[in-house]
């Protein structure tokens, strides 16, 4: 990254050599107070705001009703659980604080972060009753789209062309999707946002590999381009044809066997077509990038597309390639919005997920795995606002809204320092 | 599509090392100023009036859809009046995102940033009474001012110290502005008494901006923000090419670690050229609740933030450009509202038709392919990727 965080600091020599200098050593000291502190916050939210609040037991359900094993709830004392939910933290704060996890103090955040996050739902469910389990499984219908978006991102970056377009991808396919699968069924459907999809990416890839357009210039049009077009055909004729807009949805398919594990069955084995789609996909993409001929190629000219032309490897043509399937992959994702889901268009319905998409791709490292990691995180918060909304805490829902980009922020600025993208990203390519 | 492109990619000879900073520095050639956007705007129409013929209108409907969105951007005065009034937010927010570009930065920021100013400046206006207009109204647009560079600040001030890439924050900064706004609209702060929905308190009539054109027909709304705007770009064009502090922000946009090597910091000038867009946002969204809504109602920014990112591009980030690039959508936007009414073709047909012409803008080959136009241009660079 070519910001140094502070001016006239060596930065740069010691990122070469790897050493530590003082400066950094004490910079990390400050870093780890800084970190110690705010986990003791957390406790004494938990501590003095939290457990006052609670009172009864918090009981989380653990399966559906009509599963064939059940399992009983989990109830705790919510007011006795709060309390040692704020001694682990306040320990881990005081650990930090005056230790230091040094190389591990991303993990030891992330534990109190989730930490925090259980006393919230201990709290938000005093006296009630919460099923866990039907949160888990909208954690991953909903971490969907934005593994497929990230995924969707890492394809396209990977050969080094910048796609923040994602958002405009998703639109598109959720839009076609449910137009094509209103006329034609919902397999049409799917393969119509697959194709849309495509097509924006075929409208990226002519404007950044032979026009060297910014890249997120273009990225920025096809979002405003399609979020026009969207609403306006959805206005024009949609509105008027409401069997346009009446898509049949994809049902869960349970997997027998599987499917009749507690917890995980429901979760992953009990969902969608577009939901086994995306399991298929991370895997698959994961294989072909790092473990084939194109993969190799496609992620050498992102790295350094001289070199690779060098050796005989057409640029153009990887990244013309890597980028419609990359559009394939965000259309396929949009197609979760309609088809997946609702069954119907709104105009702008995507709303922000192909930017954190975007984000989940930065913080996984532009590894399809990461990603998918990442966009547990995000589902995980987008169905913990969900939820809260329902079971009406305290905390406005409007604050609620607004945590997966907030989380969104927070990871960009606490990693993207550390993510290193593909060398060539966002640079257009000319053969001399 | 690829006919032409095909035959594209071989003809033009786009000039790398003439980035897009440069372009918008030295562009005065009168090509590259005004006949490729002219073109840019034609082709843009025209396709427009095939997107409307697929909807299954006849091409009549959609002459009868131009002419009405002519007659509603300049055919009355009432309808001059529109588009200067349309205008008038989008020179403000365009000259934000043109800002940010000239330091290298990619501001999407502004439809957050015009909320938040939005939202300081209404509270300005409505918490205090009694004062005289001339100390009221300056001191609403303050607020707003103040309340748009706090947004601009965040992704400035992470971008700088952090390296967290200002596309993602801002945008994320505008759905937490959003649904901020949404929040404060339902406290008691805010809130219109006696009302359930979300609907601020009114302006004082001592902050709210006089109507320039008032006197001759109360129903003309151009108000005093367009010269507060003309200003605002005439202080910009000076900051920018006449203030150390303006080179500083070229510098940097055009080469960082050069800018660097001479001395100049990155860290203050990606905050400050944040912190000044922020500010010229915040006073666009000051001047919409000021001297057109008189309230703040949620999502009162209504994509002005997006459509700057192009006027701001049509402009080429040279101030005055954006001023007439401004000209040109606040017409389209009051042209576009006639259209939705007297020709029934939905407005959002305006938006697609901005983002074509951003496409032919940063794209100049594809419109001298399209033309045959000898010398292309070449193709816009503002960014390295995630790096810069």
């Amino acid at each position: 990254m070519s910001t140094p965080p502070i001016d006239r600091e060596p930065i740069e020599s010691y990122e070469i050599t790897g050493k530590r200098t003082k400066e950094l050593t004490r910079r990390q000291i400050k870093k780890a107070r800084i970190t110690g502190i705010v986990m003791f916050a957390l406790a004494a939210v938990v501590m003095f705001f939290l457990a006052p609040a609670a009172a009864g037991t918090s009981t989380f359900g653990l399966s559906f009703a009509e599963e064939s094993i059940q399992l009983p709830p989990l109830s705790v004392p919510s007011q006795g659980s709060l309390w040692v939910l704020a001694m682990v933290l306040g320990f881990l704060g005081a650990s930090q604080f005056f230790r230091g996890f040094q190389s591990k103090t991303t993990v030891i955040l992330g534990i109190a972060f989730a930490v925090f996050v259980f006393s919230l739902m201990v709290w938000a469910t005093a006296g009630e009753e919460f099923s866990l389990i039907s949160m888990l499984v909208s954690t991953i219908a909903r971490a969907t789209p934005i593994a497929l978006g990230a995924l969707s991102g890492i394809l396209c970056e990977r050969s080094g062309v910048v796609n923040i377009g994602i958002e405009g991808m998703l639109l598109g396919g959720a839009f076609t999707g449910v137009v094509m699968g209103s006329l034609l069924g919902g397999w049409v459907g799917l393969l119509a946002a697959t194709v849309t999809g495509g097509v924006l990416a075929l409208l990226l890839a002519v404007l950044a590999v032979n026009f060297r357009v910014d890249q997120i210039i273009i990225g920025v049009v096809i979002n405003i381009l399609v979020l026009g077009l969207t609403s306006f055909l959805t206005a024009q004729v949609l509105v008027k044809n409401p069997q346009f807009n009446d898509a049949p949805i994809f049902q869960a398919i349970k997997i027998p066997v599987l499917g009749d594990i507690p917890i995980v069955g429901p979760m992953f084995f009990d969902q969608t077509i577009i939901v086994y789609g995306m399991f298929i996909l991370i895997a698959s993409v994961t294989f072909l990038l790092f473990r084939t001929r194109w993969g190799l190629r496609t992620r050498s000219v992102g790295e350094n597309p001289k070199a690779a032309d060098s050796l005989g490897i057409k640029v153009a043509k990887v990244r013309y390639l890597a980028v419609i399937y990359g559009g394939m992959v965000g259309g396929f994702a949009g197609a979760w919005f309609t088809l997946g889901t609702v069954g119907r268009f709104d105009e702008g319905m995507t709303g922000g997920r192909g930017f954190i998409g975007l984000a989940a791709m930065i913080v996984g490292g532009w590894n399809p795995v990461g990603a998918f990691f990442a966009a547990l995180i995000f589902g995980f918060s987008d169905s913990l606002q969900q939820k809260f909304a329902v079971i009406e805490t305290p905390i406005p829902g409007e604050f609620l809204a607004m945590a997966p980009y907030l989380v969104t922020i927070i990871i960009v600025a606490g990693l993207v320092g550390r993510a290193r993208p593909p060398a060539a990203d966002g640079q257009p390519y000319e053969k001399e | 599509m690829t006919t032409t492109t095909v035959k594209g990619t071989e003809s033009p000879e786009p000039k790398p090392s003439r980035s897009f900073l440069q372009q918008l520095t030295t562009g005065t050639d009168w090509k590259s100023a005004a006949l490729i956007p002219a073109l840019a705007v034609l082709t843009a129409l025209i396709i427009g009036v095939i997107i409307i013929m697929l909807t299954g209108s006849s091409f009549g409907d959609a002459m009868t859809a131009y002419w009405a969105l002519l007659q509603g951007s300049v055919g009355s005065l009432k309808a001059i009046s529109e588009t200067l009034t349309a205008a008038t937010p989008l020179i403000l927010a365009g000259l934000s995102v043109a800002i940010a570009f000239r330091a290298g930065l990619f501001n999407i920021g502004t439809e957050g940033q015009l909320l938040m100013g939005g939202m300081f400046a209404v509270w300005a206006g409505f918490t205090f009474v009694g004062l005289p207009f001339y100390i009221h109204l300056p001191l609403a647009l303050l607020a707003g001012v103040v309340g748009g560079a706090i947004w601009g600040f965040i992704p400035g001030f992470l971008k700088a110290k952090t390296g967290a890439h200002e596309v993602i924050t801002t945008i994320m900064l505008n759905y937490i502005a959003l649904r901020l706004v949404d929040f404060l609209l339902k406290t008691e702060i805010f809130q219109r008494e006696g009302r359930n929905d979300p609907v601020s308190k009114t302006v004082e009539a001592s902050a709210q901006l006089p109507l320039l054109l008032g006197w001759i027909n109360p129903g003309l709304r151009v108000h005093l923000g367009l010269i507060v705007a003309l200003a605002a770009a005439a202080f910009i064009h000076w900051l920018l090419f006449r203030t150390t502090t303006g080179f500083e922000f070229r510098a940097v946009g055009a080469n960082p670690k050069a800018a660097q090597y001479a001395g100049m910091s990155i860290t203050k000038t990606y905050v400050l050229v944040m912190v000044i867009g922020g500010a010229l946002a915040g006073l666009a969204g000051a001047g919409q609740v000021l001297g057109v809504l008189d309230r703040a109602t949620p999502g009162f920014s209504s994509g002005l933030g997006f459509d700057a990112i192009a006027v701001a591009l049509l402009g080429r980030s040279n101030p005055w450009g954006v001023v007439a690039a401004a000209v040109l959508f606040g017409g389209l936007s009051a042209g576009g509202q006639q259209m939705q009414v007297s020709a029934d073709v939905g407005i959002d047909l305006i938006s697609v038709i901005q983002a074509l012409i951003i496409i032919f803008v940063a794209a100049p080959a594809l419109i001298s392919a399209i033309y045959r136009l000898k010398a292309p241009v070449a193709s816009t660079q503002i960014s390295k990727g995630w790096g810069s």
